[in-house]
């Protein structure tokens, strides 16, 4: 199989041709995903036995929860690619996923508590799981306070990159020592050895999630591939490529 | 020049330069019992709670003692283009990172750590639970220090490095804060304080291993930058 495709994707000017096909795709199918697991969730999907219609905040809690931890995996990858081979794009890719990680936090902590009130009685208790969550958004905060500090992009994105290897070894051990502290939270439902085998949701709830966390992971991908494109349009606005776009979009 | 005298040379200049201005050396522990002292006026007097919130209270004040200093570990250096020399020098960067943190540690770290027991006598703490405070602070202020320089050296190059510090470095050091106030917590119950102090040790181990090398590179990125 003939691979140069893939290596062509590093230099700038191809992947921007690139995410320019892809993200417009991505983006489609994660509205249409999003809307059918919105659906779904609201209307098709039986009420909890016991949190009756409370529990439907789940299709946009446990998507963007998830997502929240899978970004700052990728920010790490993408960190230490950039580290190691000092490559242009995963310097970008750093910089890029931090604002959308703090994004999705945030998203997950408001959903958490608008469902904590009925449920636990409360908008925010200091349990494990919220703390570390809470947690995870002072640290993409920080990488973006730092990424904003620096003059020049590289040395900035390069710092990053380190703040968020250095995190990456960090946030198991906040969240181990967070639930040493108190936890209160329940359990994952669906993500355990035994709900695998015999899942413990029923399957008219279980697809819209499914679908949901889909969605939301397409609309992470596009949105990253968009604001890639932006950053590499503000750093190298002086190479011919950019240039050569902007003359054939005027 | 052997690896022990090149490390105490580090060290060395790092005590003499304090030397030269003791008054800023007192500054990080002077503050620490200001903010201690301070904490209890903010409460009705001789509140009987008061040794609930002692240990949180210790700790938060030890962590913005050590990380009001951390900003000024390799500024100076940096500025008068000292650091640029160590970087060159034939001694690997880690372990001169490591040689001024731990000189760091032993001036705003050590002092912070020797206080302890008379601010948490102060502050109405039973013996059990002083000593047990006073043993996390001995564990987890080289942690604080260690990566408290690890985003010193991110943030070298910047002019406003102040505030930038504590939001990067805060957050990383909430592990210390629970291990660290829970021995005191669990002492003070009449519980074994072991376990936390394990944890303060194990992390101390995790950081003084992996930390040097990712300060090293830090200060190369500031450097090049």
């Amino acid at each position: 199989m003939n691979w140069t495709w893939f290596h062509r994707l590093g230099s700038p000017p191809s992947f921007f041709r690139f995410a320019e096909r892809l993200a417009p795709w991505l983006a489609g199918l994660s509205l249409l995903l999003i809307a059918a697991a919105c659906y779904a969730g609201l209307y098709l999907a039986p009420p909890d036995y016991q949190q009756g219609d409370a529990f439907r905040i789940i299709y946009v809690h446990v998507p963007t929860a998830a997502i929240s931890l899978s970004i700052y995996a990728l920010m790490a990858v993408a960190g230490a690619i950039a580290l190691i081979w000092r490559m242009k794009l995963a310097e970008v890719a750093v910089v890029a996923a931090a604002p959308i990680g703090a994004s999705f936090t945030l998203v997950a902590l408001v959903t958490g508590m608008l469902w904590g009130k009925p449920m636990w009685g409360a908008y925010w208790v200091w349990d494990a799981r919220l703390t570390s969550e809470l947690v995870l958004l002072f640290l993409y905060i920080g990488v973006i306070a730092l990424n904003g500090a620096f003059n020049d992009p590289r040395a900035a994105a390069r710092a990053c990159a380190w703040l968020a290897l250095v995190g990456v070894v960090n946030v198991p051990i906040v969240k181990f020592s967070v639930d040493w502290w108190n936890s209160l939270h329940q359990g994952s439902t669906l993500l355990s050895v035994d709900g695998i085998k015999n899942p413990k949701m029923s399957t008219p709830m279980l697809w819209p999630l499914l679908a949901s966390l889909a969605g939301f992971y397409l609309l992470f991908a596009a949105a990253l591939l968009r604001r890639m494109q932006n950053i590499l349009l503000e750093r190298e606005r002086r190479a011919g490529w950019v240039r050569e776009l902007m003359e054939a979009s005027r | 020049m052997s690896l022990p005298r090149a490390l105490g040379a580090v060290v060395g200049r790092e005590l003499r330069l304090a030397a030269r201005a003791p008054a800023e050396a007192a500054q990080p522990l002077l503050f620490y019992a200001l903010v201690v002292a301070l904490f209890p006026l903010g409460v009705a007097p001789n509140e009987p709670s008061l040794p609930v919130y002692a240990p949180a209270l210790v700790w938060i004040a030890a962590l913005l003692a050590s990380l009001m200093t951390l900003e000024r570990v390799f500024r100076n250096d940096y500025e008068d283009g000292s650091l640029e020399q160590l970087a060159l020098a034939p001694l690997p960067l880690p372990l001169s990172v490591l040689a001024k943190l731990a000189a760091h540690w032993l001036l705003g770290g050590l002092p912070l750590v020797l206080a302890a027991p008379l601010l948490a006598a102060g502050l109405g703490l039973d013996a059990a639970a002083g000593r047990a405070l006073t043993l996390a602070l001995l564990l987890g202020t080289p942690t604080l220090v260690l990566l408290g320089g690890f985003a010193a050296a991110l943030t070298v190059g910047l002019p406003r490095a102040g505030v930038l510090l504590p939001i990067l470095v805060l957050p990383m050091l909430s592990p210390v804060l629970i291990f660290g106030a829970g021995a005191a917590r669990a002492a003070a119950q009449g519980l074994d304080p072991t376990a936390p102090l394990y944890f303060l040790a194990a992390l101390l181990a995790l950081s003084l291993t992996l930390v040097p090398f990712a300060a090293a590179a830090a200060l190369r990125n500031a450097l090049e930058g």
